[in-house]
């Protein structure tokens, strides 16, 4: 596929608020009139979407309208019925696309360094998978957790196992799908700024799925509300970071965003 | 207070009540109370352990009676573990055999003692076989019972991570259903000495089964009782090294921490 024919796109919208630099001429993936059935249920109907590599991407809708299954489907859990997802190129040392479960899905059986090591399956093995571990670990404050069992972490902290498990292959693409939604509201803000953090760092494409509109405009660069399994609004968040969560125009987003989600 | 916490504690608050129950029970024989030839003193069966022990007989049972035990035991649960492994596994496996398993479960396998007397005589093979199926179930039961239960998420979660086939059983399915098949394993070995004793006492020349029926023609009921108390010793070691097991491979389970 040309580049012409991806910037045709409907939705395609460069991002401001990134250099563009980083993004030009490189996609992470694209969706071309993408739709889900279960069945005779219509989950995701006719989904244009083409985001560039490291835009951070999220996906606002009520429960059950589709947007889990949208992600589901970046990260090859279930097929398309009809259209076509397309994906950027491979990198080398990266692997393709990391998913970011609602619940932590630690193995219990193994300690905090061993879980993050489940990341690196394929990757790396032995000696270089424990330092990367490890290392990941730094990176999400819990060097010093790595010995222990996950049982004994608390919510957060095992969140953040899982996202240090989901970041150590360093991927294209981290898929986090509602992860912050059984955390307490103050773990919640400090995982978001973890999160933007390393996002700034490490210049993957973030996809997060929410329901949480003031999480969507605080951390993206874009927001996508689906409705009824269709896109209903594509709006960029031109705010520069670090941005300062109740500030006027992050809630002028917010309630332009919830208008289209509540008409 | 504190004595009382610190036996709980140590372990030894187990061995309490059979050591008193012991000393009651040398008391009342002392005292007449209990006729010796109905239950002998317990100092008259540490003299028949001490007599066994001298003359070589005691210990050579022991070991030819463990040594069924564990063949048994080792065919039984292997085939058990296998058939358990392969039918949480494969739909079609467990399709194919598990109804006809559960068919033959429902059989008490000591019920097809005078059938395998007919078969294999009072041979070896007899106590190989009767062992070896009354530990099959529980071990293949709990093995099935703990792949099936294993969290669906985390097997999602393991394929999403790129593990292959080994790797996503060594590594999730088979950690995820060893609580199940400790519970297997720990029951089996309470079977495995029940279903020996049965078949020792019906059809052998050796072992601790015998050892009790012989005393029985000879009316030596101290040797009676003795054999009695070995098989339970031999039952509470097997049962301690299988929670010893569970204590060092179910380090992460909330259950055994903190202890």
């Amino acid at each position: 596929m040309s580049v012409a024919s991806l910037t045709a796109a409907r939705s395609f919208v460069p991002t401001p608020s990134r250099p563009v630099g980083t993004v030009e001429g490189r996609r992470a993936f694209a969706f071309k009139g993408v739709g889900k059935q279960f069945g005779d249920k219509t989950v995701l109907d006719g989904i244009d979407l083409d985001v560039p590599a490291g835009q951070f991407l999220a996906v606002i809708g009520k429960s059950g309208c589709g947007k889990s299954t949208l992600l589901r489907l970046l990260a090859g859990l279930d097929q398309p019925t009809s259209g076509s997802l397309s994906l950027g190129a491979a990198e080398e040392g990266h692997s393709r696309t990391r998913f970011m479960f609602q619940e932590p899905r630690l193995l219990p059986w193994a300690s905090v360094v061993r879980n993050v090591e489940v990341g690196l399956t394929g990757i790396a093995a032995g000696d270089e998978a424990r330092q990367r571990a490890v290392a990941m670990l730094g990176e999400v404050g819990l060097a010093d957790r790595a010995g222990e069992w996950p049982s004994v972490l608390s919510g957060g902290q095992k969140q953040r196992v899982a996202l240090a498990r989901a970041l150590v292959g360093q991927p294209q693409i981290l898929a986090l799908d509602e992860p912050l939604g059984a955390l307490d509201a103050l773990t919640r803000i400090e995982m978001q700024r973890l999160l933007e953090r390393i996002w700034l760092d490490q210049k993957f494409t973030a996809v997060l799925v929410t329901h949480d509109v003031a999480e969507a405009v605080a951390l993206a660069d874009r927001v996508v509300v689906i409705t009824a399994g269709r896109i209903a609004l594509d709006i960029d968040v031109p705010v520069a970071r670090p941005r300062r969560r109740g500030s006027a125009e992050l809630a002028r987003l917010e309630g332009e965003i919830l208008d289209t989600l509540l008409n | 207070m504190r004595l009382a916490e610190r036996l709980a504690r140590s372990g030894t608050a187990g061995w309490l009540l059979p050591a008193a129950i012991i000393a009651g029970w040398e008391a009342a024989s002392r005292a007449g109370l209990i006729p010796a030839n109905v239950l002998p003193a317990p100092s008259a069966v540490a003299e028949a352990f001490w007599r066994l022990t001298l003359s070589g007989e005691l210990i050579q049972n022991i070991a030819v009676s463990t040594a069924r035990a564990l063949s048994g035991f080792a065919i039984g649960g292997a085939i058990g573990f296998l058939l358990g492994l392969a039918n949480g596994l494969s739909r079609l496996s467990r399709g194919l055999t598990d109804t006809t398993l559960q068919m033959i479960r429902n059989i008490p396998h000591l019920a097809l003692i005078p059938l395998v007397i007919l078969w294999f005589g009072i041979d070896e093979e007899a106590k190989l076989f009767l062992v070896a199926l009354g530990v099959f179930f529980p071990i293949y039961v709990n093995t099935l019972l703990g792949i099936q239960s294993v969290d669906p998420h985390l097997v999602e979660m393991g394929r999403v991570y790129g593990m292959g086939g080994r790797e996503l059983f060594f590594r999730v399915i088979l950690p995820g259903a060893l609580p199940s098949i400790f519970v297997g394993l720990r029951y089996a070995l309470g079977i495995m000495w029940l279903t020996l004793i049965v078949a020792e006492t019906i059809s052998a020349s050796s072992g601790l089964g015998y050892m009790a029926m012989q005393a029985r023609e000879f009316l030596l009921i101290d040797v009676v009782v003795l054999s009695i108390l070995i098989y339970a010793l031999l039952g509470k070691l097997a049962d301690s090294l299988a929670r010893l097991l569970e204590r060092l491979s179910l380090g992460w389970h909330p259950a055994f921490q903190s202890r």
